[in-house]
């Protein structure tokens, strides 16, 4: 038997051929490989493409956001959502700051459980779609809180991929304001960064947080990831190399498990001119608070993760907060 | 007929296609993809491995082949040649101790390592099916099948595992997938929706492996779960799957990775070399086995 494979609704009436530039690229009917595809004069029929139609919206949904950070990594199991999910509770304790943090990692959404929200389900309302509230000032939206069971797969292509990324930048109602929306992204450099960025550039997003692990197979992805910002022009805010170093709780003994063999996000920062905003140790207490949902700053305030974790949190308030335009006279 | 009903042109002289799996990035699929290809060809089987990791590929780096080029015979792509077995002796029964190991990338296409692939699925899945199409594994030789052929994967259950899954459907018998998951509670419930994916395409599950598991101080030889523990196990026995077993974290691994030479000068040995002396290899020869022990049918009658 076939099997069965849910496939994106798309208006193509054909498959993709080979090199198909994407029917929502700027070539979608031009390229070469469109020449014969049945889908040609569909896609070519959308030329002139002109601003989404969304735009507006999304615009005016994000523009009471004052500062939109985007958690970025070319490789897997890093830590990305394990920092979103530090840098939401860092923010949040400040209870005057309002927070918001969107999951945009869809086959593999992780910060409902870090924030210990799963099982919640959103609501839909004249107003938009509500996030899940975690804290009176910090609320989360997720794939996860969409899923019949919390171990279906999500099979999805990645025009249906954006669709959904596009219906949580202009459907979900933050509240009148928020002074930080945290963006947790999926590993890689493909559909879900394209359309993010894309759907975000006229409201503009104050920079993305790159994570890496020291060693140079994680290097290699973030080196990409890094040319994709420069290519989509979007300021790299900083680099936080996570998983640097374990201090054994029972001898105290420091060992490097991912060795840094090519000098580690130190030396990549230097080479390719970002700022380098601090190493965050191992800590197998922060695994464990992120499987239960608990926030690791309430128990363990003085251990040498937390302190890192607050110190590159305030490295990276300082980078969007302070505006060098407003310091000129 | 419909041509895509055939299996793809490349897979004709492989005996068994196993997929590496896992819902979650950073796992350690690649490295579990590289100590699969090492112990396999240390049983003396002809190995192959195929990244579709499009936007990260890690496996040249992992073979230490960064450097080399993919090159066009009339046949197709040839892989990059990662060991070679000529120089070996024959054992008793008239075989080579060790087979022959070779891998296709798309980090091989690309210009310069740092560049970034950024291309969405339609790009993707298109490039998938011309690995599956075009590559020439073992020199196209029918006489000298392949006996494996691993494909690692990117995270995720998108365009690269709905496209591979597509390609493969015509390609019947595949033996299945190993699914990689390390042990705490946030990855495997990224791993449930992989077994779940992998069910919806008919791939079977060969079984679970817990990377990542526990972590041995070099200082006091105290064993200390980074990652928690024991969460692999507990997913095999709530879905019913075999669990394959554990692999600890081994600091001297990565490098290992970083020492190794292709070329063998500088006195710097190759990775199946160095890999002799590895504490993970008794452990991934021991999972490896548990796969093998399923003796799951070739794809070729002969």
């Amino acid at each position: 038997m076939a099997p069965s494979i849910e496939i994106a609704k798309t208006q193509l009436t054909a498959p993709e051929p080979e090199h198909c530039p994407g029917p929502e690229s700027e070539q979608a009917g031009k390229d070469d490989a469109c020449n014969g595809c049945a889908n040609q004069d569909i896609c070519a029929s959308q030329i002139p493409k002109g601003p989404d139609p969304d735009l507006p919206q999304i615009n005016k949904r994000l523009s009471n956001i004052d500062h939109k950070i985007l958690v970025l990594s070319g490789k897997g199991g890093v830590g990305k959502s394990t920092f979103t999910s530090m840098l939401a509770w860092a923010l949040a304790a400040d209870e005057d700051i309002e927070v918001g943090a969107m999951d945009l990692d869809i086959c593999g959404p992780s910060l409902p459980r870090m924030l210990g929200a799963e099982g919640e389900s959103v609501h839909q309302s004249n107003s938009g779609l509500s996030p899940v509230y975690v804290a009176d000032n910090l609320g989360l939206m997720s794939i996860s809180f969409m899923l019949p069971d919390p171990d279906s797969a999500v099979i999805w292509r990645g025009a249906k991929k954006n669709g959904l990324i596009k219906q949580f930048l202009k459907d979900v109602n933050w509240g009148e304001r928020l002074d930080y929306l945290v963006v947790d992204t999926p590993p890689g450099t493909s559909d879900e960064h394209l359309s993010v960025t894309t759907y975000m550039k006229e409201v503009g997003i104050d920079g993305a947080l790159i994570v890496t692990t020291p060693q140079e197979v994680a290097l290699l992805d973030v080196r990409k990831e890094i040319d994709f910002c420069r290519k989509a022009n979007i300021k790299i805010l900083g680099l936080v190399e996570n998983m640097s170093g374990f201090v054994c709780p029972n001898c105290k003994g420091e060992s490097q498990i991912f060795k840094a063999t090519t000098g580690g996000g130190k030396k990549l920062c230097e080479d390719l001119k970002i700022p380098f905003l601090g190493a965050v140790p191992l800590d197998p207490r922060i695994g464990r608070a992120c499987d239960s949902g608990e926030c690791f700053f309430d128990s363990y305030a003085d251990s040498p993760a937390a302190t890192a974790i607050l110190d590159v949190v305030d490295a990276l308030r300082d980078q969007v907060e302070i505006s060098l335009e407003k310091l000129t006279i | 007929m419909d041509p895509a009903q055939e299996a793809p042109k490349s897979l004709s002289s492989v005996r068994h296609i196993i997929l590496i799996l896992s819902g979650k990035g950073g796992v350690g699929k690649s490295s579990v993809t590289t100590q699969t290809a090492l112990s396999l060809v240390n049983e003396g089987y002809n190995v192959g491995v195929l990244d579709i990791d499009l936007t990260g590929p890690s496996l040249p780096r992992m073979f230490g082949v960064e450097t080399k080029q993919v090159h066009q015979s009339s046949a197709g792509w040839v892989p990059v040649s990662i060991y070679n077995n000529s120089a070996d002796p024959v054992n008793e029964n008239g075989k080579k101790t060790r087979g022959n190991l070779s891998l296709m990338s798309l980090g091989f296409l690309l210009g310069n390592r740092n560049n970034s692939v950024v291309w969405r699925g339609p790009k993707k899945t298109a490039m998938i099916r011309q690995f599956l199409k075009d590559v020439v594994w073992n020199g196209g030789d029918s006489n000298t099948p392949l006996d494996y052929l691993l494909i690692d994967t990117p995270p995720g259950t998108s365009d690269e595992h709905i496209a591979i899954a597509e390609e493969l459907r015509y390609a019947q018998p595949i033996d299945g997938a190993i699914i990689v998951t390390t042990p705490q509670q946030v990855a495997t419930a990224d791993v449930r929706k992989e077994i779940n994916f992998c069910r919806k395409v008919n791939f079977d599950v060969l079984g679970v492996v817990e990377n990542m598991s526990g972590f041995i101080c070099p200082h006091c030889a105290e064993c200390t779960n980074i990652f928690s523990s024991g969460g692999g196990k507990q997913l095999s026995e709530q879905l019913d799957l075999t669990f394959l077993g554990n692999i600890p974290i081994d600091p001297t691994f990565v490098e290992m990775i970083e020492n190794q030479d292709n070329e063998e000068h500088d006195g710097k040995k190759k990775l199946i070399d160095l890999y002799d002396t590895c504490e993970l290899k008794p452990i991934m020869k021991n999972i490896v086995e548990k796969v093998l022990d399923k003796n799951l049918p070739s794809r070729l009658s002969s």
